[in-house]
């Protein structure tokens, strides 16, 4: 502590403290911001009194206002039901097609649809719905089972190869496992389908599959390829693949016969819900 | 050296009469060394009405701004459609502010930016010229403090009254007196207050829901809270405001020079001071009859004749009080003045007196606040009623189609800030044979055309296909114009299709 000493010019004693030359003057706070302390204690103890405050060993004291925020959330939901009920009845009576016309509907559709499709179908799907390998990309104009809004809200209600009685079924055979076609004939059936898919292909290997695929494949995936929605057999001309389009996943496609499962959701949401969501991939997924 | 600012060392009294007396040497009242206490109590102040040009112009200015004030929100302005009546509205619900013909949305909150550094910046060449008349003259502490100066006045009467009245003991008198005061001062708290709540809301709708208690909750809370904060801070704060809780008066130190006119006694006139016989001779002494007339005028209990201090508003009161005295004994007016510190020295070594408005400072000052006003009306005239934002989807980033078209999914805000309905036409650019579509829609085309609300926004998820033959890059620069019939918009963007096919 340096010592005590006077400012000359006002006589007031300073506080002794110097910044660079500067020396701050002991002057008297004005009462009044005391009775501002006191104040802010008055007003923290009221406080105490009327909100909850104090932590204790089984709880924390209540306030006399009974201020919950736990309360106030319940009851702000509570309120969301009632004011979204009315859009909630409608999504229940109208068709598809009026939920996708009407833009508010739509709008409240796809809302719905996007969080359930976040819970529930994005673990396989993605969040974004671009899907897997495996996994139907559900962004694309690419569809096994149809596009059409009444296919989507089918196969979301009965799945593939689910448990649902009238579930999705298709069945590719597994050629090479099951030894139907031996592995050199399966290779000439890769090189058949690579050819369907308008890219460069051994010829040779193309004319001997040629009466393969007549015999196999054809009753399925139609002479050229186009495949047909309604056996969910997959048009082999286009550019995307659920397996992978790459020779050594056609082949191994060819082999083993893949087929993934989709569980049924018709047990699991209300119609209204499972509308949102046939509505939601519909109406952001490309084509149809 | 100027004789005010700078207190770092004493100034001894100069006998003869040339210096200034007392500043250096007495310590001013409201600077008393402690008397042993941490704290001190307000001294009461009880300022002396004054009549003169000051005074005059501080009425006029009252009443100027107190009726700005209070009448502002009862100014109707047709606007079409629902859209509100009230020419200055900030409507928070609806996110707008209203002035008159301009309206603002939330994203040109630059312009209210832009106004508050007009406001810092006139506020600050003011004060570098002539010193703090907004303290003095504008300041709502200082209009409202004023004004509660009046009411007192008017129950209590003058300095002298005011004074013999708090020495009295309790009496009816007393009682109504201090009554109908402390009624009043609430009376124009509650008005205050009240009429700020109507800048946020329709003024006519709340009055009537105010008084049937229907109006909004933050209505009465902001009524109640100006109402205390008027009486408390004009009644009873009064100049601990200013000195206290206020950071301008430090702030303006570095804005003032030995060149700001300000407030000043002139200590070359005045001084040596002292008491005056009339008909006696002026010669060897100085024009100030020491009467302390500018000290019973302050409304901060001031002597400025102590120089320029933090606690001086430069209301120009003294000045008053002062050319009182001297018509009275006939000595020329202004020995309190707005002056500079410059020209008191100057004229205190017996040189002319020089003023100097133009300097660095006050130029520099001068300057910013021109390029900003400009920026700022260049962009209140060149603002379009049209807006558009354009967001990419982020998940997934584009989608390959079975034919090897890649599709991109955008969210475009189209805000039409007109006063009517427009449609708007959505066009993608850059890229050959794009193909637009909006969720849910089955038809597809080069344009959509989207219906956009008089000043509101509209959302839309657009979806732009491009064919394989476009794709000659993974990533194709490209843009979004949006046509009304009167504007255009246009954003740029990006297409991605990314190198392969993602399987
Ligand atoms: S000293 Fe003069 S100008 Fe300053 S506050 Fe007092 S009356 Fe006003
Ligand atoms: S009012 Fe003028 S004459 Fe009287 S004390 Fe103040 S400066 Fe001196």
């Amino acid at each position: 502590m340096s010592k005590r000493e006077s400012d000359e010019v006002t006589g007031v004693e300073t506080t002794g403290h110097e910044w660079d030359g500067i020396r701050e003057l002991d002057n008297p706070l004005p009462r009044w911001w005391l009775w501002v302390w006191y104040l802010s204690i008055a007003a923290a103890a009221v406080y105490w009194v009327l909100m909850p405050a104090w932590p204790g060993i089984s709880g924390y004291t209540k306030g006399v206002l009974g201020q919950s925020d736990r309360v106030a959330v319940a009851g702000e939901l509570a309120a969301l039901k009632t004011v979204r009920g009315a859009q909630g009845a409608q999504l229940a009576t109208a068709s598809l097609e009026e939920i996708e016309r009407d833009p508010q509907l739509l709008a409240y559709a796809q809302a719905v649809g996007q969080s359930v499709f976040g819970d529930n179908c994005a673990t396989c799907h993605g969040t974004g719905g671009t899907g897997a390998k495996g996994y139907a990309n559900l962004r694309d104009d690419v569809w096994l089972w149809g596009g059409k809004l009444e296919d989507i809200h089918h196969t979301i209600q009965v799945g593939i190869r689910s448990n649902h009685e009238a579930a999705r079924q298709s069945q590719m055979p597994a050629f090479g496992r099951d030894q139907m076609l031996t592995a050199s004939q399966i290779s000439d059936l890769t090189e058949y389908v690579v050819a369907l898919s308008r890219r460069p292909a051994d010829r040779a290997a193309v004319a001997r599959a040629a009466p393969i695929y007549q015999a196999q494949c054809i009753a399925c995936h139609g002479p050229t390829g186009q495949g047909d929605q309604a056996l969910g057999a997959p048009n082999l001309t286009d550019q995307e693949w659920l397996y992978g389009s790459s020779r050594e996943d056609i082949h191994g496609q060819i082999w083993n016969g893949r087929g993934g499962v989709m569980p049924s959701w018709q047990s699991r949401f209300d119609p209204a819900t499972l509308k949102a969501l046939a509505v939601y991939i519909h109406s952001d997924a490309a084509g149809q | 050296m100027t004789v005010v600012i700078d207190r770092t060392h004493s100034t001894p009294p100069d006998p003869k009469g040339s210096g200034p007396v007392s500043a250096a040497a007495r310590a001013r009242s409201s600077n008393k060394p402690p008397s042993g206490g941490l704290y001190k109590a307000r001294a009461a102040i009880y300022p002396k009405l004054v009549h003169g040009r000051w005074r005059a112009i501080k009425w006029a200015l009252m009443i100027l701004m107190l009726g700005i004030y209070y009448v502002t929100p009862w100014i109707r302005w047709d606007r079409p459609g629902s859209l509100p009546d009230q020419a200055v509205l900030v409507d928070f619900t609806g996110r707008r502010f209203y002035f008159f013909d301009i309206q603002l949305w939330p994203q040109e909150v630059h312009f209210i930016t832009g106004l508050l550094v007009m406001a810092a910046l006139a506020l600050f060449l003011v004060s570098a010229l002539f010193g703090r008349l907004w303290c003095g003259y504008a300041c709502p502490q200082t209009v409202w403090t004023d004004l509660f100066i009046y009411v007192e006045r008017m129950f209590e009467g003058d300095r002298n009254a005011r004074m013999r009245l708090d020495a009295a003991p309790w009496s009816f008198n007393k009682l109504w007196r201090k009554v109908g005061k402390h009624i009043t001062w609430l009376a124009i708290g509650f008005s205050t207050g009240g009429a700020w709540i109507f800048y946020f809301h329709d003024a006519p709708t709340l009055l009537s829901d105010f008084w049937i208690g229907h109006g909004p909750m933050t209505g009465y809370l902001f009524a109640g809270l100006l109402t205390f904060t008027t009486y408390v801070f004009a009644g009873a704060m009064r100049e601990q405001v200013c000195i206290y809780m206020c950071p301008w008066p430090r702030i303006q130190g570095a804005m003032l020079d030995s060149h700001s006119l300000q407030v000043t006694y002139r200590y070359d006139r005045g001084e040596p001071r002292g008491a005056h016989k009339k008909g006696s001779d002026w010669t060897g002494r100085g024009d100030c009859v020491d009467c302390k007339q500018c000290v019973t005028a302050c409304p901060m209990g001031i002597d400025i004749r102590d120089g320029a201090q933090l606690e001086c508003i430069n209301c120009g009161l003294c000045i008053d009080a002062c050319d009182e005295i001297m018509i009275k004994v006939g000595r020329p007016k202004a020995l309190i003045a707005y002056d500079t510190d410059a020209a008191v020295e100057a004229r205190a070594a017996g040189k002319p007196a020089v003023y100097k408005l133009v300097r660095s400072r006050t130029m520099f000052y001068a300057v910013a606040l021109s390029i900003v006003s400009a920026l700022m009306i260049w962009g209140l005239t060149h603002r379009s009623s049209l807006d558009l934002h354009v967001l990419h989807d982020r998940n997934p980033v584009f989608v390959r189609l079975h034919d090897g078209a890649v599709r991109n999914g955008y969210t475009l805000k189209i805000a039409n800030r007109s006063f009517h309905d427009v449609e708007a036409i959505v066009a993608f650019e850059g890229a050959k044979g794009s193909i637009l579509k909006t969720p849910g829609a089955k038809a597809t085309g080069e344009t959509i055309t989207v219906s956009v609300p008089a000043n509101g926004v509209e959302a839309v998820r657009v979806f732009v296909s491009l064919p394989s033959d476009s794709l000659t890059a993974t990533n194709l620069p490209g843009a979004f114009i949006v046509r009304t019939p009167a504007e255009t918009a246009r954003v740029k963007t990006t297409f991605l299709s990314g190198a392969a096919n993602p399987r």
